[in-house]
This record gives C-alpha cells, sequence and structure tokens, in this order.
C-alpha cells in the first residue's frame, strides 16, 4: 500500500464529478506528492487512466477495495 | 502555452437534460488542460439564466426512458411536463450526477469562457441582467476567431 499526501472521497459521485475533484486536489499538491482516490463509479477506472495520460500525471495505483475503486495519483 | 488544446462548443439547447452535455465536456475538457470556450446560442441561452428553469420533456422523444410506458396524449396534460422534471432530477441526484448548476459554477472555476450569442438575446428581448456574472456577449465572428485554432469542435 502505497503511502500518500491526501485522500479524496468521491463515493457515491458520478462522472465527471470524481475527475473534477481530482483535478482540484491536486491543483493544492505540490509536485511528488500523492494524492488517494476512493470512488463507486465504474467509470471512474478508465477515466483517471485517461487522466493521467492526458495531464501527465503518474497512476501509481488503481484497484479495488472493499468494493469501491481506489487510485492514487502522483502529481508530476 | 501555444501548445494548449482548444475546446469550442456552441450550445444550442434549453431543456435540463441537453444541458449536461455543453458544461460535462467543458468541465472535464479544462481539468484535462484544455482551453475551453462555449458559444451560448438560441435557446441554448437558457443555460446561463441566473435562475434556471431548465425541463425536460418525453414529447416528440421516444428514447426516453419512462417508468411506465405512456400513451403519447397523455404525455401532453397540464403538469407532466413538471412531473418528469421533477422525477428526472431526483434520479440523478440519487444517483450522484451533479446539478446544471453546480457543472456550471465548476466550468467557471475552471476559466471556461461562455459567450452568449448577441442577435439572440436582442431577437428574444433577453435581459443581460438575468444572465449569470462571467458571461461575454459576441456573434459569430467572436466565436470563429476561437474556433479557428480549436483542436475539436462540438455542435450540441
Amino acid at each position: 500500500m502505497a503511502n500518500f499526501d491526501q485522500e479524496l472521497d468521491a463515493s457515491g459521485l458520478n462522472c465527471p464529478l470524481p475527475i473534477l475533484r481530482a483535478k482540484k486536489a491536486i491543483t493544492s499538491l505540490s509536485a511528488g506528492q500523492v494524492l488517494r482516490i476512493v470512488a463507486t463509479d465504474p467509470g471512474s477506472v478508465k477515466d483517471f487512466e485517461a487522466f493521467c495520460k492526458q495531464t501527465g500525471n503518474e497512476l501509481l495505483e488503481s484497484g479495488e477495495e472493499g468494493g469501491k475503486f481506489v487510485f492514487s495519483i502522483k502529481k508530476s | 502555452m501555444s501548445d494548449q488544446k482548444k475546446l469550442a462548443i456552441i450550445a444550442t439547447k434549453g431543456t435540463l437534460d441537453w444541458a449536461y452535455p455543453p458544461f460535462i465536456l467543458g468541465s472535464t475538457a479544462a481539468a484535462l488542460g484544455y482551453d475551453v470556450e462555449i458559444f451560448f446560442t438560441f435557446y441554448g441561452l437558457q443555460c446561463l439564466k441566473k435562475n434556471l428553469k431548465l425541463q425536460v420533456t418525453s414529447l416528440g422523444n421516444p428514447g426516453m426512458p419512462m417508468p411506465m410506458p405512456m400513451p403519447v396524449l397523455l404525455q401532453a396534460l397540464p403538469g407532466m411536463q413538471a412531473m418528469m422534471t421533477t422525477m428526472m432530477k431526483a434520479k440523478m441526484k440519487s444517483k450522484g450526477v451533479a446539478s446544471v448548476e453546480e457543472l456550471r459554477e465548476l466550468c467557471q472555476e475552471a476559466e471556461v469562457r461562455f459567450i452568449a450569442c448577441q442577435m439572440t438575446v436582442d431577437l428574444f428581448d433577453m435581459n443581460p441582467n438575468d444572465f449569470i456574472d462571467g458571461v461575454e456577449f459576441g456573434g459569430a465572428a467572436m466565436f470563429f476567431e476561437f474556433a479557428g485554432e480549436a483542436d475539436i469542435t462540438l455542435y450540441i
């Protein structure tokens, strides 16, 4: 389990809110810090992959935990 | 930043369901680093009102999922549109879908530019004070100034 600097609970939120909230949270981080996101929207799996690919931030982890989707993103 | 991607959208529809695509795509593109401009024209201008009164209708829209089959003549009865709008809003809330107002605010926070079509404002005698703050007014040439440089242009 990777360490993280900030956690965002996007449970219950649907597209595009998890991405928008994550973007806002990442903006407040400094380079190299890690944001952990918990989401329930199944579409968020592909969306966070695409988000990281396009913004250049690194997707450290994408998985499932207790029926929820968990992501770790390292700010570039 | 000359290498920043640009998204231009023309929003032409003024119903609750069709208010979503411009604001969802605009806010998401902004989050991905795009420079975004949305040009609101004709009924799309309803999406810029401070006091949103957007509604949905099943009339002329056989694709709209209904909780029960209902003859079209019944759907046309007074009060049906308000009822369907209430049901749609409740459904969206229960599924965690953002409100139009929320997505619109997120667009503005992300510096998405909103342009209101001046010709339509004049045509329908709309009051510019009824629109949210930050809306700019312009015409087709102003849209092309941005869209001419855009990587993606959508007509919604």
